[in-house]
């Protein structure tokens, strides 16, 4: 078994409070009407953030699904500030600035793991050295998607790592209505590669999955699944009200495998971490936080910035519908010859 | 010049292509070792080799999928669809992910990726081989439209759609593979996407066609010279980016208007073209506009299929009609 360093585990700590802390930020932010719908990270983060610190940033690319990029600190600051962009509503949101190797969070669930597929194959094609690891949930599994890039990346043993991220409900469904497998690691069965389960409340667990199939993809020897079993502790979404479906005791016995406090418990058994700590590394994601709304909310946004990327160069008819639009006409196609 | 037809003039294509650029890739089913079920990419897989042409697995999804990440690793993925009517398998793909990648991503990554499909009826497939999509697909912002009708086209236009930044469904009419042969220009040859061609002069009407429907709207125009008529026929090679200025000069100088298309009628590209007509040309309208087209039913069965497809017998009967009006 790989473990992480006790640095490492102290970082992976921070990184943990912080999604939480900042989750729990925009959730406020939500209710105040100042961003839009968000899904909360609770229970998640160990899984998220284990993953992540196996991690070579300069090399490794990450495929986000939706409720994992603010929890990617270990790609830089910038991250967070377009998760705050997006969250707002503005088009830079989705332009995570090269040469970050992380693409912008995905919500047509499954869609990205072909990406995934297809980029590490690219990867592999121009002799890149790194790996690709694509996060989705146990709701996911259920896409073609899931299965057509599951498929493909065992035929061409593409260096990815599948991580399914099985928090046991997808909004509403829970899992033994998602599938009839004895998990979702098991479906790796049909794909030629390995698949491994893993208690996604022990960073340490998540941590040495995720570096052991790096290692075999780095090996060229291909893919792995891992399914990190955790327990989604909030809502699905600010629009989700789940003590429609959530058993009270279930939710209350998935609190007591709380990721964050059993690390905490163990780096302050070990004197790594303390309530002084706890504190400032709360302070500073709400601070982080705060400067990332503020700089998403004065960033400038063009009237006509909607037509933008749409192509490399406008067409003709997007080029008369941005002068239409400039000009204020409410026919926005004023290029015609209407009289 | 080599007189070639039109699979001739894209396998010429895509060997020039890969040849030019190695981050050309060609991906999709059956491609490789056989070089795809019509030969489109013949010999490809013996010139350049297992890491820049693939045999897929049996799977639309992932082939569309797939080229989205290898355009993000910085490939120019040329993905072929077997058939268009398959590509319903990755709609998904193709208009949710395909043509937004750099909408999303506000140009982060040039969704380089050509989709190279056959498509259209007269060769009495089984289902959904010959399904025409060319409407539903050019209702997804993001895209581009090629659709050649003559084999240097086919050539120029698939040089420019492979060399282009953003994503391409590149439509290979199925009866045009080898019933249609032209001179192609040896060598170098681009056609920019976006110029209508002017396919046969003529002031009295004009019919406006793409794909393999520019074929039967010459003939049409041929049969109705002997008849003493100047029909022109013009062929919009692409649908997105469209022509509309190519659109308003032939139609201010014929005023009559015919619009045919293969799929069917309701919601079909043919009705864009109308509507363009329309809105720059109205003025020049000496007739209600007809349209010609397949009919409002699914792609039908081989026995019936030529009563579903507009022949030049069609063609020829609308533009009767629109040149009756006074």
């Amino acid at each position: 078994m790989t473990r992480p360093s006790d640095e490492q585990r102290r970082q992976m700590l921070v990184d943990m409070v912080s999604a939480r802390t900042q989750s729990r930020r925009m959730w406020n932010l939500q209710r105040q009407g100042q961003i839009g719908t968000m899904a909360p990270i609770d229970g998640h983060e160990a899984a998220i953030v284990g993953a992540v610190h196996t991690l070579d940033p300069s090399c490794d690319w990450v495929l986000p699904q939706y409720r994992e990029p603010v929890a990617l600190y270990r790609y830089g600051p910038e991250i967070l500030e377009h998760v705050m962009l997006y969250n707002i509503g503005h088009p830079s949101g989705g332009h995570i600035p090269a040469p970050i190797r992380v693409l912008p969070h995905q919500i047509s669930l499954a869609t990205q793991i072909p990406h995934a597929v297809g980029l590490a194959w690219g990867l592999t094609l121009q002799d890149d050295p790194g790996v690709v690891l694509v996060f989705f949930g146990d709701g996911s599994s259920s896409e073609g998607d899931f299965y057509e890039a599951g498929n493909l990346a065992g035929v061409l043993g593409a260096p990815v790592i599948f991580l399914c991220v099985n928090n046991q409900w997808a909004i509403s469904t829970p899992t033994h209505l998602q599938t009839a497998a004895e998990s979702f690691a098991a479906k790796a069965a049909a794909f030629g590669f390995p698949g491994v389960q893993v208690d996604g409340n022990d960073v340490d667990a998540v941590f040495d999955a995720v570096h052991t199939a790096r290692e075999r993809a780095l090996a060229g020897q291909g893919p792995t699944l891992i399914e990190a079993t955790v327990y989604r502790l909030g809502p699905h979404t600010t629009a989700d009200d789940p003590t429609r479906y959530v058993p009270v005791e279930d939710l209350e016995a998935a609190r007591q495998r709380d990721p964050i406090a059993r690390l905490r418990a163990e780096l302050e058994a070990s004197g790594l971490w303390d309530d002084a700590v706890h504190a400032d590394v709360e302070a500073a994601a709400i601070a982080d936080i705060d400067a990332a709304f503020e700089k998403a909310k004065s960033t400038p946004l063009e009237p006509d910035a909607m037509l933008d990327h749409c192509y490399s160069q406008d067409t003709q008819r997007l080029a008369r519908q941005r002068a239409g639009m400039l000009s204020g006409l409410e026919d926005q196609d004023a290029g015609g010859r209407i009289s | 010049m080599t007189e070639l037809n039109m699979l001739e003039a894209i396998n010429e294509c895509l060997h020039a292509e890969m040849a030019r650029d190695d981050r050309v890739v060609v991906l999709g089913e059956d491609v490789a070792r056989t070089g795809g079920v019509f030969r489109a990419t013949d010999g490809l897989f013996e010139k350049f080799g297992e890491n820049r042409i693939f045999d897929m697995p049996l799977a639309e999804g992932a082939i569309a999928g797939a080229s989205v990440g290898l355009a993000i690793a910085g490939l120019v993925p040329v993905a072929e669809m077997q058939f268009l009517g398959f590509a319903y398998q990755a709609m998904h793909q193709i208009a949710g992910q395909v043509a937004r990648l750099r909408y999303r991503t506000q140009s982060r990554f040039d969704p380089a990726i050509t989709i190279r499909a056959p498509f259209g009826g007269g060769v009495r497939t089984p289902e959904l081989h010959s399904d025409s999509l060319e409407g539903q697909l050019a209702n997804v912002a993001g895209l581009k439209i090629v659709v050649p009708a003559t084999a240097a086209d086919a050539k120029g236009l698939l040089a420019s759609s492979i060399r282009d930044p953003d994503p391409v469904v590149f439509l290979e009419p199925l009866r045009g593979y080898r019933g249609i042969r032209g001179e192609v220009p040896d060598g170098e040859h681009l056609v920019p996407l976006g110029s209508a061609r002017t396919a046969r002069p003529g002031t009295d009407a004009v019919v406006i066609a793409w794909s393999h429907q520019v074929e039967l709207a010459c003939r049409a125009s041929d049969r109705l010279s002997e008849e003493g008529l100047s029909i022109r026929v013009l062929d919009l090679r692409s649908l997105v980016p469209l022509d509309l200025a190519a659109i308003a000069e032939a139609v201010d100088s014929c005023g009559r208007v015919v619009v045919t298309e293969e799929s069917p009628q309701t919601g079909g590209f043919g009705g864009e073209v109308v509507a363009t007509v329309v809105e720059e040309s109205f003025w020049s309208l000496e007739a209600p506009v007809v349209r010609v087209s397949g009919f409002d039913v699914p792609y039908p069965v081989g026995m019936v299929e030529d009563s579903y497809v507009p022949d030049e017998d069609r063609i020829a009967a609308a533009v009767r009609r629109v040149l009756e009006v006074a």
